[in-house]
C-alpha cells in the first residue's frame, strides 16, 4: 500500500506499470487518472492547496477501510497539490485484487472519498481572475452510496 | 492552540494559521470568540454551514470539545480528485 502526496509531476503510465508486478495471488488491477480540465477555455492552472499532515492521515484511513472491505491485495494513491497546467495529470488511484469486480468498487470508492474527505481544494487561475471550486452536493451525496 | 484555515477562510482572514490562547469548551466557543474580535473572522465565519472543521486533524464537529486539543482547522467543504 502506497499513499503519495506530492508537488511533482508523476507519469501515470510508469506508476502502473511498476504496480503490483509480479503478485500471482491477483487477477485485476484497475487504475484511474485525475486529470486538469480546462472548463473555462482560459485556464492557465489550477492551483490546489492541502492540509500537510491531516492529508496523509486522512487519505491512509480511506486506504484502510478500501483494502479491508475489498480484500485489496496491493493499493496506490498519488495526489498533487500546488500550480498545476491544463492536461496534468493530479492524483491517481490504482487498486489489485483477485477479482476484477473488488478492483472496481474499491477504486470507485476510494475516489468518492478522495473527493470529499481528503484535505485539498481547487482554485481556477484564468486569463480573467481566479476562483475556489464549490464543492457539489452530489459529490457528498455520492458517500452514500457506500 | 494552533488554529490554521485554508482556501477561501485563510483568504477571508488573511493567515494561516495562528496562535490563540483561549479557553473555549467547544469549537463552536472558539468561532465565537474570534468572530467578536475582528470583522475578518466575522467575513469568514458569516455561514458555518458553509464551513468544515478538523480536530487534530480529524474532521468533527462544531459542538466537539476542546479539551486537551492542540489544532484546530477551519476550510470550506474538500475538493480533491
Amino acid at each position: 500500500m502506497q499513499v503519495r502526496v506530492q508537488q511533482a509531476a508523476f507519469d501515470p503510465g510508469a506508476e502502473l506499470a511498476g504496480f503490483a508486478v509480479g503478485r500471482r495471488d491477483i487477477g485485476a488491477i484497475v487504475s484511474f487518472t485525475g486529470v486538469v480540465r480546462d472548463t473555462s477555455g482560459d485556464l492557465r492552472h489550477m492551483m490546489i492547496e492541502h492540509y500537510p499532515g491531516m492529508t496523509e492521515r486522512a487519505i491512509t484511513g480511506i486506504l484502510d477501510q478500501a483494502v479491508a472491505r475489498w480484500s485489496l491485495a496491493d493499493a496506490l494513491v498519488i495526489h498533487r497539490f500546488g500550480a498545476l497546467e491544463p492536461a496534468a495529470p493530479i492524483m491517481m488511484v490504482a487498486t489489485a485484487a483477485a477479482h476484477r469486480a473488488e478492483a472496481f468498487a474499491a477504486a470507485d470508492f476510494l475516489m468518492d472519498y478522495l473527493k470529499s474527505r481528503a484535505p485539498f481544494w481547487k482554485k481556477e487561475v484564468t486569463l480573467s481572475g481566479a476562483a475556489w471550486v464549490a464543492a457539489k452536493d452530489a459529490d457528498e451525496a455520492a458517500l452514500n452510496r457506500w | 492552540m494552533n488554529v490554521m484555515y485554508f482556501a477561501w477562510v485563510r483568504e477571508r482572514i488573511g493567515v494561516p494559521q495562528e496562535n490563540v490562547q483561549t479557553k473555549a469548551a467547544t469549537v463552536a466557543d472558539l468561532v465565537a470568540e474570534l468572530v467578536a474580535r475582528e470583522d475578518r473572522y466575522a467575513a469568514a465565519f458569516a455561514d458555518i454551514s458553509a464551513l468544515r472543521v478538523a480536530v487534530d486533524q480529524e474532521l468533527a464537529d462544531f459542538d466537539a470539545p476542546l479539551a486537551g486539543v492542540r489544532e484546530v482547522a477551519f476550510f470550506p467543504p474538500m475538493t480533491g480528485g
